[in-house]
């Protein structure tokens, strides 16, 4: 729908455009199931980052003071980008898979249910 | 039917108003919390200036409520005589 | 013999509706430019009503009585240290949240209020907009004076009005004012009049108040509640404003419909935080924050939609979410500040065991089952000496700007995404309430001005956390943010009231 505004035709400045990242994107990552990390983190990455990285070190660093990190089983996680199944090129860069300016990659652990068992 | 409410402040002339909407409103419930108040009753409720002044011993304008007013829920009408709230259903 | 006096409606008429004048030389369009863009039709302004009739005589008076009643209070506070008899200092942490996010709501308010009512060919909307253009400015102003005094005692106060512009957390209330601002008049009344201050507001000022003065807040208690009478003709002026739009035209009942779906949606994210105040900021607690919604809101807003069904208007669309989000609210909005108080200016804590069995007891749904074990994880890793910080920005949504931390309520452990694509881009949400709202007006919510992509962008004081919070939101570093325990405001109450910190203790005993 338009906006009902006093000018014909209004049309709002988009604030978060790729181009104003300086060469980044916005990712959002998400541990499904563990709320002790109460929302999904927000990184600024070059879209060449090879989605290795993200395991080695965006993912650690945000994640690691979970006691269910380290027991993490990384062949067995499930992967979900922008809410559909998705199986990850670990050499590949982020835009080659598709993931683009303000993806959601989330990932599920199955047998780790947050602390004893309550999502957290 | 839905319940109307009149919260006001706890303190001296407010318990003069609570005496008078008690009156006027037999099965009014009346509720008293930290600092406050508050007043339900189903369907409607009305503040009537000369039980009020009766209360006080002394005149009161219906306007002067807001001075110690919180809260309010339901349609409202107001003259020199009563602060009436009340819901249609 | 002395003139006869006027009755109420004499007075209101002569006041008010004889103010108004013919205009003769000028266009009405020209005068009123901004009355029909919104799709609103209105065929006779002088069906306006004020049921209290207030005119400007009668206002200034009893304005000046609340005045001097609250000040009397505010002169005893200061001059008998009210300060040292708050229940204890972890209080005060409500109040700084107050000051920097809803105080200056006030002054937006008081702005809002004096722009719509210029644009109102009714005389009566015109002097209702005037006394609560007024009333806000007192708000905002007397709330600046109350919390003056807390400020020469604690933290995080001293730059408020710096940081509302800038601060993550603040851009949720700013953003709701500002959307409310920047739309027609009528969606103005609508918003505020109507689903922030008859839907909403009470769960601000009623029961939290209620609970500040339960803690020994006098100053903020008498503050609150005179606002609050302020307010109690406000939710009168927003009902009338509704029952008026209704009656005047059949075409306005589906736009007015759509601006109370929206409203009450972006009312209760904005309302997340005082569900977190009265669950855990509350030291002595009077009601939950379920409790209080079912009373404020499904209580008393069942009632009132049922009054305006005769009019065709039904419950707000998402009203069965929150409802069911009443069980979740306060622990998910303590979960995201705990997380990230490095980064806000004011503390949060773990709530001990006796406050946490208060929360199950409260909560029994929810608490032990969802939220007891996060926290019992988080304390014990406290008592380790690695108190948990969240050591990477969250996502925000785009609408409502509240970190993504809301969960689905039918699998309340997994967080709720919602996703719209708009001109090739992606745009997130936390809801479909707050989707619903982008993806109806796209061009207006493109514009949000998300604090975390906002670092990203470096348009907030340099690349290094550091930048951002002491140099752009200027806080005081290791003082106004972090955990309670440890922090000044904790080491000063101590010691006004010679009590030993927890680490203190330990020192001493071994």
């Amino acid at each position: 729908m338009a906006v009902a505004a006093i000018t014909d035709n209004y049309a709002g400045e988009r604030l978060d455009r790729v181009e104003n990242f300086h060469g980044n994107q916005v990712i959002y990552i998400g541990w499904d199931y563990h709320l002790m990390f109460c929302a999904p983190v927000a990184f600024a990455i070059s879209p060449d980052t090879p989605f290795d990285r993200l395991l080695e070190e965006l993912i650690p660093g945000a994640y690691s003071q979970h006691p269910e990190f380290e027991r993490i089983d990384w062949d067995s996680v499930q992967w979900i980008l922008n809410g559909e199944a998705f199986t990850p090129e670990l050499d590949a860069s982020l835009a080659a898979q598709g993931i683009d300016h303000k993806s959601i990659l989330r990932f599920n652990t199955p047998g780790l249910g947050g602390i004893q068992g309550s999502g957290s | 039917m839905s319940k109307v409410y009149l919260a006001l402040q706890d303190n001296e002339e407010s318990h003069y108003i609570v005496e008078a909407v008690e009156e006027d409103n037999p099965a009014v419930t009346v509720i008293y919390q930290p600092a406050m108040i508050r007043m339900e009753n189903e369907g409607q409720m009305v503040v009537r200036r000369e039980t009020v002044e009766e209360k006080m011993g002394r005149d009161w304008e219906v306007q002067s409520i807001h001075v110690n007013l919180i809260t309010l829920g339901g349609n409202v009408e107001e003259d020199d005589d009563a602060l009436t709230l009340s819901w249609n259903d | 013999m002395s003139p006869k006096k006027l009755s109420l409606k004499e007075k209101y008429s002569l006041l008010t509706r004889d103010l108004e004048w013919e205009y003769s030389y000028r266009d009405y369009k020209e005068i009123f430019p901004q009355e029909e863009f919104e799709g609103i039709k209105i065929t006779d302004w002088s069906k306006w009503e004020d049921p209290f009739r207030l005119t400007m005589d009668a206002y200034w008076k009893y304005q000046a009585e609340k005045e001097k009643k609250l000040y009397a209070i505010f002169d005893a506070f200061a001059q008998n240290n009210g300060q040292l008899n708050v229940a204890d200092a972890r209080y005060v942490n409500a109040v700084k949240l107050f000051l920097t996010g809803v105080s200056p709501l006030e002054y937006q308010a008081y702005s809002g209020f004096a722009q719509v009512g210029r644009q109102f060919g009714g005389v009566g909307a015109r002097v209702a907009c005037q006394m609560q253009s007024l009333d806000e400015l007192r708000h905002v102003q007397t709330q600046i004076h109350a919390m003056s005094h807390y400020n020469k005692f604690f933290d995080g106060l001293s730059e408020f009005n710096h940081m509302h512009d800038r601060v993550w957390y603040l851009s949720v209330p700013k953003s709701f004012f500002d959307d409310a601002r920047s739309a027609g008049p009528f969606e103005y009344m609508v918003a505020i009049g109507f689903s922030f201050e008859y839907v909403l507001t009470n769960l601000l000022f009623v029961p939290f108040m209620s609970g500040a003065a339960y803690n020994g807040d006098m100053a903020t208690v008498t503050f609150g509640f005179s606002a609050q009478s302020d307010e109690a003709r406000h939710m009168t002026l927003g009902l009338e404003i509704i029952k008026f739009l209704l009656e005047q035209h059949p075409d306005n009942v589906p736009i007015v419909q759509r601006w109370i779906n929206k409203w009450f949606w972006r009312g209760t994210r904005v309302l997340t935080l005082v569900a977190m105040m009265m669950d855990y900021m509350l030291p002595n607690r009077v009601m939950s924050w379920k409790e209080a919604f079912e009373v404020y809101f499904e209580e008393a807003g069942g009632a009132l939609f049922k009054d305006l069904a005769r009019y065709g208007i039904e419950m707000p669309v998402y009203a069965e979410t929150a409802i069911a989000e009443k069980e979740h609210l306060s622990h998910q909005a303590w979960s995201i500040f705990y997380n990230y108080t490095h980064a806000a200016a004011f503390h949060t804590w773990m709530p001990n065991e006796r406050e946490m069995d208060w929360l199950s007891e409260k909560y029994p749904n929810t608490f032990d089952r969802y939220y007891r074990a996060r926290f019992e994880h988080w304390r014990e890793m406290e008592r380790a000496g690695e108190r948990f910080y969240n050591p990477t920005l969250p996502m925000l949504c785009q609408t409502c700007q509240i970190p993504m931390g809301f969960t689905e309520m039918d699998n309340p452990t997994l967080i709720a995404y919602r996703q719209s694509v708009f001109q090739g881009e992606r745009y997130n949400f936390c809801s479909d309430g707050c989707k619903d709202i982008f993806d109806h007006e796209p061009q207006k919510y493109v514009q949000s001005w998300l604090p975390v992509h906002q670092i990203f962008q470096g348009n907030c004081g340099g690349a290094e956390m550091e930048d951002v919070l002491a140099g752009y939101y200027r806080m005081n570093l290791g003082t106004d943010n972090l955990d309670f325990h440890g922090s000044p405001d904790e080491q000063r109450w101590n010691h006004w009231h010679n009590l030993q910190t927890a680490a203190e203790q330990m020192k001493k005993a071994s």
